[in-house]
C-alpha cells in the first residue's frame, strides 16, 4: 500500500487561510489520525486528500505520484463521511455496490463481494433496506461497508464516530482498531476526540490553526509533548497548568509559586539555562499525584485541599487548588476520602513539565 | 348554558366555520351552478328558469363535435409539449447554474422575472414580437440573411409560437423550484458519489435527479394543470386561429359562451375541463399517497426487526 506525501500543501478559502505549508509523509499501511480541536484545519486536510477540496498551492503524492489535479474517483480512495452520506433513494446493498456498479464489475463480483462485507459487519440482514430504516449505529456500519467493498488502497475516515451516542462509539471504536488489524490499508481518521486518536493511530498528528504541532505514537505524544497545547490536548482529565517561578533551594533547581515548592531533576538544569527570566508555567497530569503512605522518600509531599472530589466508577476525579488554579487529580476510587478537608500527596519530581511562558513550548 | 365540554369540542369548528362559508360560496356553489347549467339548453339572453332540461344532451353534442376533438387535441399537445420542455429546460438550467457564481443573486432575479408579468402583458409582448413586418424576431432573421417565418399566421408555426411563448413565461418557476430541491440535497452524499467515481453526468442521473424526483413530480403536474387552463396569453396572440391551429378547451369554453351564446354547452365544456384537470390532481394525489405507504410499511417492517 503506497505512502502518502503532502508537500506544502496550503487552502484558503477567500481571504481566510485554513492550512498553510502543511508537511506530511503517511507510511505505508499506517494509521494515521489527525486530531485537534474545531477549526483547526484537519477535515480540509483529509477533503484535501480526498481530492472534494482543490488545493491552493503545494501538491499530495500518492506512492510518489502527483494526484493534486486529480479527480476523487482517479485517487483509489475509499472514504466515510460524518453524517454517513448514504444515499438515501438506494437500499443498503445498492450504496454499497454503487462504485462497484458504475465501474461495471460483473454482477457476480459484485453480489459477493457486498455479501462478504455485510457478513464481516453483520449487516446481512440490513441489505434490502433504505437508509431511512436503519439506526445510527447501523447507517455507521453500512457507511463503512460501503468504503471496504471498494477495496481502494487509502480509506479517509472524517469523524465517522462523533454522530453516535457515547456507548456504541465504544463499541464501534473498537471494530475499528479491530478491521484495522485485518486490513492492509493506509487509514487517515480525522477526529477531534483524543481518545479515540490514541486508542486507534499508529501515527497521530496534532494539529492547532492549520499547523501541525507534533506528531508520533499515542505514547510519544503523552510522554514527550513539545508544547503545552499538546500537552493539555492528549489526556483526560487534561493536564493541570499554573504559574511559577524558577529558582534554587539548598543548590538543587525549584519552581515555586504562591503556596507551593516543587524541587525539579537536575536534568532540567541545562533546558531552563535559555529562559528571559525565571518565570514559567508549570504542567501536572492529574494521575501524577499520589496519595501518600508515609514512605519520605516517595517523592514531594503536598497538602491539597480538598475542594470536591467527583466519583466516576473506577477513579475518582479530586478537584483541588494548587498555585493559585483549580486542579483535578486522579485517584483510585477505593481511595478513603472521609471528610478530610486536605489531603497529603506525593508527587515525583520527574511527572513535573515545565513550559515558556512565552513561547508554550516545552522546557 | 353550554356545557364548556361542548364548546371545547366545538372550537376548532368555529375557528374553522369563516373558511368553510367562503370556501363554500366561492367554490362549491359556481361549481354545482355549472354542473346544474350544463343539463339544461341555456342560451345568452333567456332567463335560466325558462331554459328547457336538456340531460346530457349538452355532453352528448360536444363530443360529436369535431371543433371540440380538435381542441382537444390542440390543448393536450400544447400541455404535453410545454410541461416536457419546461421540466427539461427548467432542470436543466438549475442543474448548471447550481454552482456559486459571482452575481448569482441578480442574475437568478433576472430570470424569475416573465413569471411576474401579467399573462395579458406577456401576450402584448411576444405578439409584437411574432409581428412580421416590425417584430424583432422576422427582422433579426432577414438581418441574418434567413427566410421570415410566418410565426402565428400559419397553421404550422402558430402553437409552437404560443408554446415558445408560454415555455418563456413558466420555465422560471421550474428553474427556481429546482434549483431549491438542488440546493437542499445532502451535500455529502453527492460527495460520497464522486469518491465513489461518479462522472458529472452520473452523479446527475444516479444521485441528483433521483433525490429531487419528489419536488420534479409535483412541479410538473402544477405545470401540467396550469397548462391546461391556460387562456390570456393565447387569447391575445392568436385568438385560437388561424382556423383551430390554436384553439385550446379554455379559449373553447370562452367563444362558446360569450361568442355563441351557448351557455349551457359551455359549462358542459368546463365541466369536461375541470374533469380532467382532477384526473391529474388525483392521480398527484394517489401518488404521494402511495408512497408514503410504502415508506410507512417499510418503516413498520424496520420497527419489527
Amino acid at each position: 500500500m503506497p505512502q502518502i506525501v503532502l508537500q506544502n500543501i496550503k487552502k484558503s478559502f477567500g481571504a481566510v487561510t485554513v492550512v498553510e505549508n502543511l508537511n506530511l509523509t503517511m507510511a505505508a499501511n499506517e494509521f494515521t489520525v489527525l486530531v485537534g480541536p474545531s477549526g483547526c484545519g484537519k477535515s480540509t486536510i483529509l477533503r484535501m486528500i480526498a481530492g472534494l477540496e482543490a488545493l491552493t498551492a503545494g501538491e499530495i503524492l500518492i506512492d510518489g505520484k502527483p494526484v493534486a489535479h486529480l479527480e476523487p474517483k482517479d485517487r483509489d480512495i475509499a472514504m466515510v463521511f460524518q453524517d454517513y452520506a448514504l444515499y438515501p433513494h438506494m437500499n443498503v446493498a445498492r450504496n454499497m455496490s454503487f462504485a462497484l456498479r458504475l465501474a461495471n464489475y460483473p454482477k457476480k463480483e459484485i453480489e459477493s463481494r457486498v455479501k462478504k462485507v455485510a457478513d464481516m459487519l453483520g449487516i446481512e440482514s440490513l441489505l434490502a433496506r433504505k437508509p431511512a430504516q436503519l439506526s445510527g449505529g447501523q447507517r455507521q456500519r453500512v457507511a463503512m461497508g460501503r468504503a471496504l467493498v471498494r477495496d481502494a488502497s487509502t480509506f479517509l475516515f472524517d469523524e465517522p464516530l462523533s454522530n453516535l451516542d457515547a456507548k456504541l462509539r465504544t463499541q464501534m471504536r473498537a471494530e475499528l482498531a479491530l478491521m484495522r488489524r485485518r486490513l492492509e490499508k493506509n487509514m487517515i481518521y480525522v477526529t477531534h476526540d483524543q481518545v479515540e486518536a490514541m486508542t486507534l493511530g499508529d501515527r497521530i498528528v496534532v494539529l492547532r490553526n492549520g499547523a501541525i504541532q507534533q506528531q508520533g505514537s499515542a505514547e510519544q505524544l503523552y510522554k514527550t509533548p513539545v508544547n503545552k497545547f499538546v500537552a493539555g490536548f492528549l489526556g483526560s482529565p487534561p493536564m493541570n497548568f499554573f504559574d511559577g517561578t524558577l529558582g534554587e533551594t539548598d543548590g538543587r533547581l525549584a519552581v515555586s509559586g504562591q503556596d507551593y515548592h516543587l524541587p525539579l531533576p537536575d536534568a532540567m538544569r541545562a533546558r531552563v539555562g535559555g529562559l528571559k527570566d525565571d518565570k514559567v508555567i508549570v504542567g501536572i497530569r492529574p494521575s501524577a499525584f499520589t496519595i501518600a503512605n508515609g514512605d519520605p522518600a516517595a517523592g514531594i509531599r503536598l497538602d491539597l485541599p480538598v475542594v470536591l472530589p467527583e466519583y466516576i466508577g473506577s477513579q475518582s476525579v479530586i478537584v483541588s487548588r494548587l498555585g493559585g488554579q483549580q486542579i483535578q487529580i486522579e485517584v483510585s476510587s477505593d481511595t478513603p476520602l472521609g471528610d478530610n478537608a486536605t489531603l497529603t500527596f506525593t508527587l515525583d519530581p520527574r511527572s513535573v513539565y515545565l513550559f515558556n511562558p512565552h513561547t508554550e513550548a516545552t522546557l | 348554558m353550554i356545557p364548556s365540554r361542548v364548546l371545547n369540542r366545538a372550537t376548532p369548528y368555529l375557528f374553522l366555520a369563516p373558511a368553510g362559508i367562503v370556501l363554500t360560496m366561492a367554490l362549491l356553489y359556481p361549481i354545482g351552478y355549472l354542473t346544474v347549467a350544463s343539463f339544461f339548453d341555456w342560451r345568452m339572453g333567456t332567463p335560466f328558469a325558462d331554459a328547457a332540461f336538456a340531460g346530457f344532451g349538452n355532453y352528448a353534442w360536444i363530443l360529436q363535435d369535431p371543433n371540440f376533438k380538435e381542441s382537444f387535441v390542440v390543448t393536450m399537445t400544447f400541455a404535453g409539449a410545454v410541461v416536457v420542455l419546461e421540466m427539461v429546460i427548467g432542470v436543466g438550467l438549475a442543474l448548471m447554474l447550481e454552482r456559486p457564481i459571482r452575481g448569482m443573486s441578480v442574475f437568478r432575479t433576472i430570470f424569475i422575472l416573465p413569471m411576474m408579468i401579467a399573462p395579458i402583458v406577456v401576450g402584448l409582448i411576444w405578439r409584437y414580437m411574432y409581428n412580421p413586418q416590425f417584430g424583432i424576431l422576422n427582422k433579426t432573421l432577414k438581418d441574418w440573411g434567413f427566410q421570415s417565418i410566418p410565426w402565428l399566421s400559419s397553421p404550422q408555426w402558430a402553437l409552437p409560437s404560443v408554446i415558445i411563448a408560454d415555455i418563456w413565461q413558466w420555465t422560471p418557476f421550474i428553474f427556481i423550484l429546482s434549483l431549491a430541491a438542488l440546493q437542499s440535497l445532502p451535500k455529502s452524499a453527492i460527495e460520497a458519489s464522486r469518491i465513489d467515481g461518479a462522472s458529472g453526468w452520473q452523479q446527475i442521473f444516479y444521485i441528483k435527479l433521483p433525490l429531487m424526483m419528489p419536488v420534479l413530480v409535483v412541479a410538473a403536474l402544477l405545470r401540467m394543470i396550469d397548462a391546461f387552463k391556460v387562456l390570456e396569453v393565447i387569447f391575445i396572440m392568436t385568438n385560437g386561429g388561424p382556423g383551430l391551429s390554436t384553439e385550446i378547451l379554455s379559449l373553447q369554453i370562452y367563444k362558446t359562451a360569450f361568442v355563441s351564446w351557448e351557455l349551457g354547452r359551455a359549462a358542459a365544456l368546463s365541466n369536461l375541463l375541470l374533469a380532467i384537470v382532477m384526473v391529474i390532481t388525483i392521480a398527484m394525489f394517489i401518488y404521494t399517497k402511495v408512497r408514503d405507504a410504502r415508506l410507512a410499511r417499510a418503516n413498520a417492517a424496520a420497527e419489527d426487526y
